[in-house]
């Protein structure tokens, strides 16, 4: 972006810090851009055009309850958000995230505007540099976002709600909402590369698709006597494999529902969908952005574009987003994604200038070779499971004291089965990585069969993994959603590596009420 | 390059309507911990904001999630004392430790409880959430000012902003046809001449085709002539004044302060006529409150004297229900006036008295009111004033209602249960 311009006319300036005080002024935002721009152009870091927005605190509370989106339908449970949150800020017990970004084109990230000089360069790397050329570099947002069209998508999928509620009542809108929000984590393709969502076509398709989906759907639901041969069918399992995006599944086959709600349905997903590559590459995410504005900073204070004083500020609220308590810490609430990933490509850039003789055993590839190439190539091609696996290094493992534990319910205890020494860090290694496999932290939950000719149940079948039971609670008020979306009856099947129906969620329809009961073959360990 | 905006000024109530449904959606929540904030609060602040406190379980969103149990494993940082092969005791709960980062915790806190604040207004209208005056009716004035403007057809005089154009060029358009129609006649003869003359040519009638041709061309122009628009084509818009019956309504608030009134009482007393002014302040405009005190001499006060004063004296109810009718035949004539009467004391009356007060409300006061709401504060046996009370509302259970208070608690219930929204009796205010 800023190729072209010459790096002589900034040699005057190198010597002359950009700002002294605290406040930050339009102008001075501005300057600050312009030299992260130049930097950031130099580590090649190629950003979708930069939106930077300044709002107050109360715009960023709002920002916050609508998934930090700038637009969003409305559904209390934002509200709930809203409250939530400003009932923590007000009472002091939560400082509001200096920033929020949002992957679209041009990327738009939001300044507050409380915030002083050092904060707002800092947000401006982190999240205009950082942030901003991860969702354009990464494969995942590159092959399942497409960052034009989101702000355009929500705009539709807003106006299409409103009217909905105009016609069918808010109080319908808003259950099927619950519904498709409860279910929102099974409503992404996670294998199959959807198209990128586009406002103007969805429009131009809405029509289209009502006429499909009626006409297919009343074959399915076909209740005219069939001819003998094509009842041989019938021994077929429909869906004949196994569905795993159960939104998509209900909103093409559920017999009951009107055209709005199988939109209302398709909306959800589609966001869902949008918001999947983030859930995956949390870790590398916040630790590309934290890596490149702990980077770039320090460039600008080489040069002597900031001043000391700026830089122990920086450094101040750099080391507290890192902060990463140990486990018996009152403050521990798991790993810090930030400090996780700021670690690993922090000792990428390490073990290319500086490699020992472990990194020169252990990353052979790597050791010795140029360090940006190197961080480039991570963030691209990897999510967070993989990113682990390949790039967690044994100085990492050392520094951040890592042990896994084993936790079975077979045994009366809990054991240390990896610690960070020379027998565990390849093991260590596997057992994070596995923590960021969603595949392993989501229950496995797909469309099995459904009774077409019969009762017109629906069974799913929840693949157990590691033996791991679903939570029953939630299950219950999970399979009442379900039902009020499928119209019938539900069931739910548990069923281990076998294929052996461990236990059953039902629920049965008596009159308006649901139902659900369980039914265990085998005592559900606990 | 980069485009740096200023949203600062942009609307930043964009999670308004979220949170109203939210409010919506716990509904009963709120209105619980309305009535728990008005329980505890001192007389003088029941008017504020409130926080509302919901169990988070109540407002959890499920999504399919694992529970406890099966085999998973679990990577934390910070090992200081830990070797490979270590067993560690399960901890209790399953809680702690064991729920370490591969697992998302229901609303990601560890709070039992939601808190948030309502302000001002939302609390009064949870607060007042239902409630109505009973018996409300539009009564039909005389001298009313309040009038509404209705159409009344079409007129040919008016100001020229109530001119009706489709109407007037309609009979512009008559007008014309019916002064043009002779002309118009003659000339179609005549071009009818014209024409068989043009059909057999014939030199003679050269000269008569000419005048004829003539005499048309002066009729046209007369017809021009004709004025396209004129004055008595205008027609305007009739607008005729209404006079609106309207619900003037007057609420009496009687309150005992004579010496047998604990402090105690006396505050509940007027914490209940406080949830009564704010419900009349909040729904209706129009609504005029007139204050009494009484011990055994009844005065009309202002609002700030009847919270605040202090008095104390024997007490003799009927001289403020006589001074209550008084006021009603001289300010408030029941023909335009919907009257409420309520009245708060701890039963204490003196001697003979109730069964003059019987008497005034049966003949003077129940012909004339809406609605006579009395509430006895005491913990003791009710006297004789309970008694005769009681013998009116049997016999006018529409219009008169009574209730006793225990104690600080009972007061928004009873003030809800005198209030309440009565299905088919609603009139409309």
């Amino acid at each position: 972006m800023l190729a072209a311009e010459a790096p002589e006319s900034h040699t005057i300036r190198r010597k002359q810090p950009l700002s002294t005080g605290s406040e930050w002024t339009f102008e001075l935002l501005d300057l600050y851009d312009r030299e992260f721009a130049r930097l950031a152009d130099k580590f090649r870091l190629d950003t979708y055009p930069n939106q930077i927005e300044v709002i107050s605190s109360e715009q960023m509370l709002d920002a916050y309850s609508s998934v930090g989106m700038p637009l969003m339908y409305n559904h209390w449970s934002y509200g709930k958000t809203f409250l939530n949150n400003q009932q923590n800020y007000q009472r002091g017990r939560m400082g509001l995230a200096y920033e929020i970004v949002i992957n679209s084109n041009p990327c738009i990230a939001y300044l507050m505007e409380e915030n002083t000089m050092p904060m707002q360069a800092l947000v401006i790397a982190h999240a205009c540099y950082g942030h901003n050329s991860f969702f354009k570099g990464n494969y995942l947002f590159r092959q399942w976002t497409d960052a034009s069209a989101i702000i355009d998508y929500l705009l539709f999928a807003k106006h299409y709600i409103a009217q909905c509620e105009e016609k069918h009542g808010v109080s319908a809108v808003e259950e099927m909402l619950d519904a498709c929000h409860a279910l929102m984590n099974q409503g992404v393709n996670r294998y199959v590369r959807p198209a990128p969502v586009s406002a103007e076509q969805e429009q131009a398709r809405l029509r289209e698709r009502e006429a499909y989906i009626q006409r297919n759907l009343n074959d399915l639901w076909r209740t005219i006597p069939v001819s003998e041969q094509s009842q041989s069918h019938q021994d077929e399992r429909f869906p004949k494999d196994p569905e795993e995006n159960l939104l998509y599944f209900i909103e093409k086959n559920a017999p009951l529902l009107e055209t709005w709600q199988r939109e209302i349905i398709r909306i959800v997903r589609k966001v869902a969908q949008y918001f999947y590559p983030q859930r995956q590459t949390q870790v590398m995410n916040e630790g590309w952005a934290t890596f490149w504005h702990y980077h770039l900073m320090h460039e600008m204070y080489d040069e002597g574009l900031i001043t000391e004083g700026f830089i122990l500020e920086f450094l101040h609220s750099h080391s507290s987003v890192v902060f990463q308590p140990a486990f018996d810490d009152p403050r521990y609430s798991g790993i810090n994604p930030y400090a996780l990933g700021f670690n690993i490509f922090r000792d990428i850039r390490r073990i290319c200038e500086q490699p020992t003789e472990e990194d020169r055993e252990w990353f052979p590839d790597l050791a010795g070779s140029d360090w940006l190439d190197a961080v480039h190539f991570a963030m691209k091609n990897f999510k967070d499971e993989g990113f682990i696996l390949q790039y967690l290094s044994p100085r990492v493992m050392r520094d951040m004291r890592l042990f896994s534990i084993d936790d079975n319910d077979i045994n009366p205890y809990l054991e240390v089965d990896a610690i960070h020494d020379e027998q565990g860090y390849r093991q260590l290694r596997e057992n994070l990585a596995a923590l960021y496999n969603l595949g392993n932290r989501e229950p496995n939950i797909q469309v099995y069969d459904v009774d077409v000719r019969g009762d017109r149940s629906l069974t799913l079948r929840h693949y157990l993994h590691q033996n791991r039971p679903l939570d029953r609670d939630s299950t219950h008020e999970l399979l009442k959603h379900l039902h009020r979306l499928w119209g019938f009856d539900v069931k739910l099947d548990s069923v281990d590596q076998d294929n052996i129906v461990q236990y059953t969620f039902i629920t049965k329809s008596t009159g308006s009420k649901e139902q659900v009961k369980v039914t265990s073959k085998k005592r559900i360990n606990r | 390059m980069s485009l740096i905006i200023d949203r600062r000024l942009n609307g930043k109530k964009k999670s308004t309507v979220n949170r109203q449904r939210f409010l919506k959606r716990y509904r009963h929540h709120v209105k619980a911990a309305v009535q728990d904030a008005i329980d505890q609060r001192s007389i003088t602040d029941v008017d504020s904001g409130s926080d509302v406190t919901i169990p988070r379980k109540d407002l959890s969103e499920p999504f399919f999630h694992h529970a406890q149990g099966g085999h998973c494993g679990h990577v934390h940082p910070g090992n200081h004392e830990f070797h490979r092969g270590d067993r560690i005791q399960r901890p209790p709960g399953g809680d702690g430790q064991g729920s370490g980062a591969g697992q998302t915790s229901d609303g990601g806190e560890g709070a039992d409880e939601f808190v948030f604040q309502i302000n001002r207004d939302e609390f009064l209208e949870y607060l007042f959430d239902d409630l109505e005056l009973p018996n409300l009716l539009r009564k039909e004035l005389k001298d009313s000012t309040d009038y509404q403007l209705k159409r009344a057809g079409f007129s040919t005089a008016g100001s020229p902003d109530r001119l009706n154009i489709v109407r007037s060029l309609r009979a512009a358009h008559a007008r014309r046809i019916a002064l043009s129609g002779k002309d118009r006649k003659v000339i179609r003869t005549l071009k009818r001449q014209l024409r068989a003359m043009e059909v057999s040519p014939d030199p003679a009638d050269q000269q008569q085709a000419t005048a004829l041709r003539e005499e048309i061309k002066s009729l046209n122009k007369k017809l021009k002539r004709l004025p396209f628009i004129d004055d008595f084509d205008l027609r305007f818009n009739n607008m005729t004044k209404v006079p609106q019956p309207s619900s003037k309504a007057v609420m009496f608030c009687v309150m005992d302060v004579s010496g047998s009134m604990t402090q105690e009482i006396k505050d509940m007393a007027k914490r209940f006529f406080l949830l009564l002014y704010l419900f009349l302040e909040r729904n209706y405009e129009a609504v005029e409150v007139v204050f009494i005190r009484h011990h055994s001499e009844a005065r009309e006060c202002d609002e700030h004297d009847f919270f605040y004063a202090r008095e104390t004296g024997g007490t003799i109810v009927s001289k403020a229900l006589l001074l209550t009718h008084d006021i009603i035949e001289r300010r408030y004539p029941p023909s335009q006036w919907n009257i409420y009467i309520a009245q708060a004391s701890d039963g204490d009356n003196w001697g003979e008295d109730s069964t003059k007060c019987y008497d005034i409300i049966l003949d003077k006061l129940l012909p004339v009111c809406q609605y006579f709401a009395y509430v006895e504060i005491t913990d003791l046996h009710h006297q004789n004033l309970w008694y005769e009370y009681a013998t009116i509302a049997e016999s006018y259970p529409d219009h008169f209602a009574m209730q006793h208070i225990h104690s600080y608690s009972d007061i928004y219930p009873t003030f809800r249960r005198l209030f309440e929204k009565k299905e088919g009796t609603h009139v409309g205010r």
